[in-house]
C-alpha cells in the first residue's frame, strides 16, 4: 500500500491554492542498485484533482519527476469546507486517491 | 482472511518477479491515456510535436519559467511556470539533457490558474524549457539550470 498523500488546500478569497506531496519512489529506470542491476522504472504516470466533481488539474508525469513528488496549483470558485480529491495512477497500474478539506 | 492474504502475497510476488526480470507485470496497464511518445521525446521540438504541435514553438516573454540558476541537488529541482498567454490549456516542462526530456505535462482546465510548479530530477546541467499550449499554438521559455550533483542515478 502506498503512503497517503499530504494535501494542503487553502482558500484566500476566490482562489484556492493546493499543494500536494505524494509518497512514491518515482524510479526513473536509470538507477542501478548496489549489486549493479538496473532498478526498473516505477513512477506515477497520471495524477488528477477534482473539486465538487469538477476536474481542477490533471497531469501526465514521466520518470523525471522527483521521488516523493510535489505539485502546486490554484483554482477559482471553491470555499473553505469544500473538498479536493487527488488521484494518481502509476506505470504498474497501481492507484491511490486521497482527499483534503479546503481550509 | 488467510486465503485472501495468500493470494495477495502471491500476486505481489508475481509482480515483483516480473518487475525484477524487466518484464512488465501481466496485469499492470499503466495509466490510461499516458502519452508514451511524448515521454520518449528527446528535445523540445519532439515533445511539442508529440503533444500535437504542427509548427515549432515560439519563445514568449508571457510565459514565465521559475527555475533556479544553480540546483544543489539534481534529484529535487523545484520548477514552475506561469503563463500569461490567453487560452493556455497545457503547460509542460522539458529538460534537454535528461534521458527522458519531457518531465511533466499539466492540463489546465478552465477556472484553474495557468501557474503550476513541481519537483523534477535533472541528470546534469541543462536547459530547462517551459512549454505552453494556448489555442493551437505552442510557446516556450527557457532557462539554463546548472546542477552540482546529478539526479538521474549517476
Amino acid at each position: 500500500m502506498s503512503d497517503p498523500m499530504r494535501i494542503r488546500a487553502q482558500a484566500q478569497g476566490d482562489k484556492t491554492t493546493v499543494r500536494v506531496l505524494v509518497g512514491h519512489e518515482m524510479e526513473s529506470g536509470q538507477r542501478r542498485d548496489a549489486a549493479g542491476k538496473t532498478v526498473p522504472a516505477w513512477f506515477i504516470q497520471s495524477i488528477s484533482a477534482t473539486w465538487n466533481g469538477k476536474p481542477v488539474m490533471s497531469a501526465q508525469w514521466g520518470p523525471a519527476v522527483s521521488k516523493n513528488p510535489f505539485m502546486q496549483f490554484s483554482f477559482k470558485g471553491a470555499k473553505a469546507g469544500d473538498k479536493v480529491i487527488v488521484t494518481w495512477i502509476d506505470n504498474r497500474g497501481e492507484k491511490r486517491t486521497d482527499e483534503a478539506v479546503i481550509t | 482472511m488467510e486465503r485472501r492474504d495468500f493470494l495477495h502475497r502471491s500476486g505481489a510476488t508475481a509482480v515483483a518477479i516480473a518487475a525484477a526480470t524487466g518484464l512488465p507485470a501481466a496485469h499492470a496497464q499503466g495509466a490510461p491515456g499516458w502519452n508514451k511518445a511524448a515521454f520518449e521525446s528527446k528535445n523540445l521540438a519532439e515533445a511539442a510535436k508529440a503533444m500535437g504541435a504542427t509548427s515549432a514553438p515560439i519563445e514568449s516573454k508571457d510565459l514565465v519559467l521559475q527555475a533556479p540558476e544553480i540546483a544543489e541537488n539534481g534529484n529535487v529541482v523545484r520548477i514552475g511556470a506561469q503563463s500569461n498567454i490567453a487560452n493556455t490549456t497545457q503547460i509542460a516542462f522539458v529538460v534537454e539533457k535528461n534521458p527522458s526530456a519531457l518531465a511533466a505535462m499539466f492540463d489546465v482546465p478552465a477556472g484553474t490558474d495557468t501557474n503550476v510548479s513541481t519537483n523534477i530530477k535533472m541528470g546534469q546541467s541543462s536547459n530547462v524549457y517551459a512549454l505552453a499550449k494556448a489555442g493551437d499554438k505552442y510557446y516556450y521559455a527557457v532557462k539554463e539550470v546548472k546542477v552540482t550533483l546529478g539526479g538521474c542515478g549517476g
